[in-house]
């Protein structure tokens, strides 16, 4: 199964399950997790079930092209239950047989493997999905975001994309992968993008300029807040999260200073949750019987 | 009788949970069952991923009728105090009984508990088992989240079995309620053609969906999950595990390396445990041996092997959870790609890291704060390549080279900037001395570069090479004396420096090596002290003695007090020693209650050896001068009895004897000068009164056993020794 057609096998079986199917968000972050589809939607009573892919960039992944399995951007698919149905585990394993995974060939594992972001505020218990010893989804109960419990608990499931159809379609390089049927590769879509960006992101990037938009991101959050605009907010603080990984990857922020960079990105992402929260608690309380925040 | 079967099914539990979570169980029945009064036979509890459960053989029908009785105030106490004793005790108040104690009037509560079935028992015990049950993690889930009192559990808990007998036990705990079905394997089914173990289970005996099983009780429960592809036993996983995997290797002409950890953890991971042997392209064995382990272990959860010349092969035995239908071809080739994927990355760490000579890495250290008072951790590496010279230079570090010392101190944090030490931070040091020896350092300063850590723990093997033991302990003994410099010392339990585990490589580096010199002083020295007590207790050596010795003050070189603790240990556990002790605690007891010095006491109260070195001060000369005048005197005084006499003589000869046997370090010489004294200093209690009428024999006497103690001290403070 070509890449393209497991994202519509994966759509085509979400959606029938309820899930709102989005299109990725259009800024560039680190992982899925970070689309307000999951963070802000994890917050508060209402049910919400979503699908979609997020591309996600990590700087300092990329290899120039050179390495078969890693990149500095590569999708995700992600999808959100909330609450978490009681039968999450059996549509999860569904979703793998709809994309060519037999279960009764493979190997199909839940790893034990909790998840923390700091920069979110969150965490949550659950597993790395193993498929014959690989890697190919990250299953989270979440049990807060931003610093809130999260009442009632969302399922997160994060498939790697491109492992898995690396997988089912037993490539050893990345840019191998069929993306389409029709003979286009992986290599022929992305490869000189991760050549180019690869070079840009640990050679080329003006880092004065970097600097200057974490600062911008930073002032432009806290105007959000203050102007009482949390989705705006929280705009910002991808955008921060996102330079700030940038500059890493560019070597230019001690091991000193991470710690304080990190700090405020932390900030911002829990600022804005908490401005999100306050704006909708009073409606959510009144709409959702017992429901307190 | 019957027996009874809970299981508690819920999503996958981790591996490392598992055991503590089968103490739990027990436990928890355990006391619910004990504190309604049922004697309990034979308890089982199992584990796997998906399950808890537990069998209890034989339980009663009933328990027995039990009457509580407890103590309240007496009458006339305050009402508010006797109310309070009702609640608590659960009775109302005419319910009181009053009785006599001690010729007080006081109130009892009596309630009559009467027995009631067994069942009736495990249904209200086992809601409150899973409410109590502690997990090191737990979470909550689903649509009763909305309140975050909603039961946690380790991951959701999806069923409860419980089956007294034949009989269901209802009970509800969490919208869950229990019942006879539980599921078996999650992919293995009901349809024969998955039947490739051919254990022989048809349609008809798991007539549903794949995995759903009506159990009947205790009696079928092992039986009917076997059948569904689930071995409940843990043991018998671990067992399987264990064996097979051996056996796929030898199969394959190759040695497993036995690793019980990873038995355990795949037999968590698992309920129908495969092992399945598999090969990577063996042009990844020129990466370290111990990267391709660890990668191979602590990723992926897979044995590696040995070839018959026990060199590292290019196979791993992997775990699966499932007899696959193609025989498990898939499953091996998937895990072989996720692990080449694996050792890819760290053949390009390895080559990217040999890029550059380690002493480039180095200069990244100044980077890497150690600790924001004691500056970058280059820094740390200068003292410490200042220290390891110095160890070598001034011969503490026998037959050292100087230079080498210093080379090998000034790299050996290098590789913690390298590429495989950030993803790997356990092969910390070992990558160091890969990467030394490949740019063809000498053997001695790459050695010393992979080993400074050691030893880490009190297993751990010390080195002996003399470039390692130098840059070991100049490594230890700076960060040991930096943190007390900035009084960072560990305090109860809290240690985050790690400083107690350097003191222990210190000493152990010290004395195994038998290097000569001072440790430290004050405060680090009642470290040290500290640390050696707990370090020999496990070598068998007696706390009290290393007291005993360290209470002579002044001692700091660990060689030379081990070796007097040593000799003290010989010598207390003769014959010889036991009744010196004795002679000695008969002496100090004495002196003790006469609140006699004496002259040798008053000198060793001081803690001056010569008394002529404290003449010259004005305040104690009249003093000592007073003593050796009476002292004297008496000598003259009256004719000394001939046990006396010959206690005199015997200090006369042992008391220098020792003293020049310690100054030679020859401790058991000193012992032995002792042990001289036993003979005459029984005879001395035996036939001499201390306490004579006549004041002068009174006084010369306890004079002559404040000088015996005197000497005894020499040696050590017998005071301290116990027993």
């Amino acid at each position: 199964m070509c890449l393209q057609d497991m994202i519509l096998a994966l759509h085509a079986f979400w959606g029938e399950q309820g899930c709102v199917i989005l299109q990725p968000y259009d800024m560039r972050m680190g992982a899925g997790t970070f689309h307000p589809a999951t963070t802000l939607r994890a917050l508060g009573p209402e049910p919400w079930n979503a699908a979609f892919v997020q591309p996600c960039r990590r700087p300092t992944d990329g290899r120039y092209g050179e390495n078969p399995n890693r990149l500095q951007h590569y999708y995700q698919y992600q999808v959100i239950l909330k609450p978490s149905p009681e039968n999450i585990q059996e549509l999860y394993l569904k979703s793998l047989e709809v994309i060519g995974i037999d279960p009764l060939k493979h190997d199909i594992r839940f790893v034990e493997d909790d998840w923390e972001s700091p920069t979110l505020g969150a965490w949550g218990l659950g597993w790395e999905v193993w498929c014959d010893g690989m890697e190919v989804t990250q299953f989270t109960y979440f049990q807060q975001m931003g610093g809130f419990d999260c009442k009632p608990v969302a399922g997160e499931l994060t498939y790697g994309l491109e492992r898995l159809a690396m997988y089912i379609q037993g490539k050893d390089n990345v840019y191998d992968l069929a993306y389409n049927n029709h003979g286009v590769t992986y290599g022929q879509v992305f490869l000189e993008n991760e050549k180019q960006m690869s070079k840009w992101n640990f050679e080329v990037a003006d880092t004065e300029a970097l600097f200057d938009l974490f600062r911008k991101a930073v002032a432009e959050c806290r105007n959000c807040l203050a102007n009482d605009v949390p989705i705006a907010a929280y705009e910002q603080a991808i955008e921060a999260s996102h330079v700030f990984n940038l500059l890493q990857a560019r070597g230019v922020i001690s091991v000193q200073e991470r710690a304080s960079y990190m700090g405020q990105v932390r900030d911002l992402a829990r600022g804005s949750c908490e401005a999100y929260m306050a704006k909708e608690k009073d409606r959510w309380a009144a709409e959702f019987d017992g429901w307190t925040a | 009788m019957s027996d009874f079967l809970l299981e508690l099914r819920c999503e996958e539990i981790p591996a490392r949970m598992q055991a503590d979570a089968r103490g739990e169980l027990e436990k928890l029945f355990r006391q619910h069952m004990g504190d309604a009064g049922v004697a309990l036979g034979e308890v089982a509890v199992w584990s796997t991923p998906r399950r808890l459960a537990l069998v209890a053989k034989g339980l009663p029908e009933r328990t027995e009728a039990v009457s509580e009785e407890s103590k309240g105030p007496p009458e006339g106490a305050p009402d508010q105090a006797i109310e309070g004793f009702c609640r608590k005790a659960g009775v109302t108040r005419d319910q009181l009984e009053v009785r006599d104690v001690k010729g007080r009037a006081t109130y009892f509560a009596v309630r009559n508990i009467p027995g009631r079935t067994v069942k009736d028992l495990l249904a209200e015990a086992i809601p409150a088992m899973v409410r109590a049950f502690s997990w090191p993690k737990s979470m909550r889930w689903g649509t009763a989240s909305m309140s975050t009192e909603s039961l946690r559990w380790v991951r959701p808990l999806s069923g409860i079995v419980a089956i007294l007998g034949e009989d269901l036990v209802e009970c509800e705990v969490g919208g869950i309620a229990s019942g006879y079905v539980t599921k078996g394997h999650r992919f293995h089914g009901a349809k024969p053609e998955h039947d490739v173990t051919g254990t022989g289970f048809t349609e008809t005996a798991v007539p549903h969906h794949p995995g759903d099983i009506t159990i009947g009780g205790a009696h079928d429960y092992v039986e009917k999950l076997r059948a569904c592809h689930v071995i409940v036993d843990h043991t018998e996983r671990e067992h399987i595990v264990r064996t097979k995997a051996k056996a796929v290797a030898h199969d394959a002409g190759l040695v497993l390396v036995e690793d019980e950890g990873l038995v355990i953890e795949n037999a968590g991971l698992t309920e129908w445990p495969v092992p399945l042997l598999g090969n990577f392209d063996p042009d990844f064995l020129e990466v370290p041996p111990e990267v391709i382990q660890l990668t191979a272990r602590t990723n992926q959860k897979y044995f590696i092997c040995r070839d018959k010349h026990g060199k590292l092969a290019n196979a791993f035995v992997c775990t699966a959870n499932i007899v696959a239908l193609d025989g498990g071809t898939a499953i091996v080739d998937g895990n072989r790609k996720v692990l080449a994927a694996r050792l890819s990355d760290a053949r390009f760490f390895w080559d990217v890291d040999r890029k550059k000579p380690l002493a480039e890495h180095a200069r990244k250290l100044a980077n890497i704060v150690f600790h924001e008072k004691l500056g970058t951790v280059s820094d740390k590496v200068e003292r410490v390549a200042k220290l390891a010279e110095w160890l070598a230079s001034e011969g503490i570090v026998p037959n050292c080279d100087p230079a080498l010392a210093r080379q090998a101190a000034e790299l050996c944090k290098a590789d913690l900037v390298t590429e495989m030490v950030g993803e790997f931070p356990e092969l910390q040091g070992l990558m160091g001395g890969y990467y030394a020896r490949a740019e063809g350092l000498p053997d001695a300063v790459a050695d010393a570069i992979r080993d400074h850590y050691k030893p880490v723990g009190q297993g751990d093997d010390v080195p002996t090479a003399p470039v390692t033991v130098a840059v070991s302990l100049a490594d230890k003994l700076d960060t040991l004396r930096s943190f007390f410099s900035i009084d960072e010392k560990p305090t109860g339990s809290k240690d985050p420096f790690a400083l107690r585990r350097a003191a222990l490589g210190i000493i152990r580096l010290v004395t195994e090596n038998k290097l000569r010199m001072s440790i430290g002083e004050g405060d680090l020295l009642h470290f040290f002290a500290d640390r050696l007590k707990v370090q020999q207790k496990e070598a068998g050596v007696r706390h009290d003695l290393i007291d005993a010795v360290f209470a002579l003050g002044g001692e700091d070189d660990l060689v030379r007090l081990l070796a007097r603790v040593h000799a003290l240990q010989a010598f207390v556990g003769t014959e010889d020693g036991a009744n010196l002790l004795a002679g000695y605690k008969r002496a100090a007891n004495i002196l003790k209650k006469e609140e006699w010095l004496g002259v040798e006491g008053e000198i060793a109260r001081t803690g001056e050896e010569d008394p002529l070195a404290m003449v010259d001060d004005p305040d104690l000369a009249p003093v000592i001068a007073a003593k050796m005048a009476q002292a004297h005197e008496k000598e003259l005084s009256y004719t000394l009895e001939p046990a006396e006499k010959a206690l005199i003589d015997a200090l006369a000869t042992a008391e220098p004897k020792a003293a020049s046997a310690i100054a030679a370090e020859d401790f058991a010489g000193a012992m032995a000068a002792l042990a001289s004294l036993r003979a005459p200093i029984d005879a001395f209690f035996d036939e001499v009164t201390v306490n004579d009428s006549n004041p002068d024999k009174r006084a010369a006497r306890l004079d002559l056993l404040a000088q015996f103690r005197a000497a005894v001290h020499k040696v050590a403070d017998f005071s301290r020794i116990e027993g």
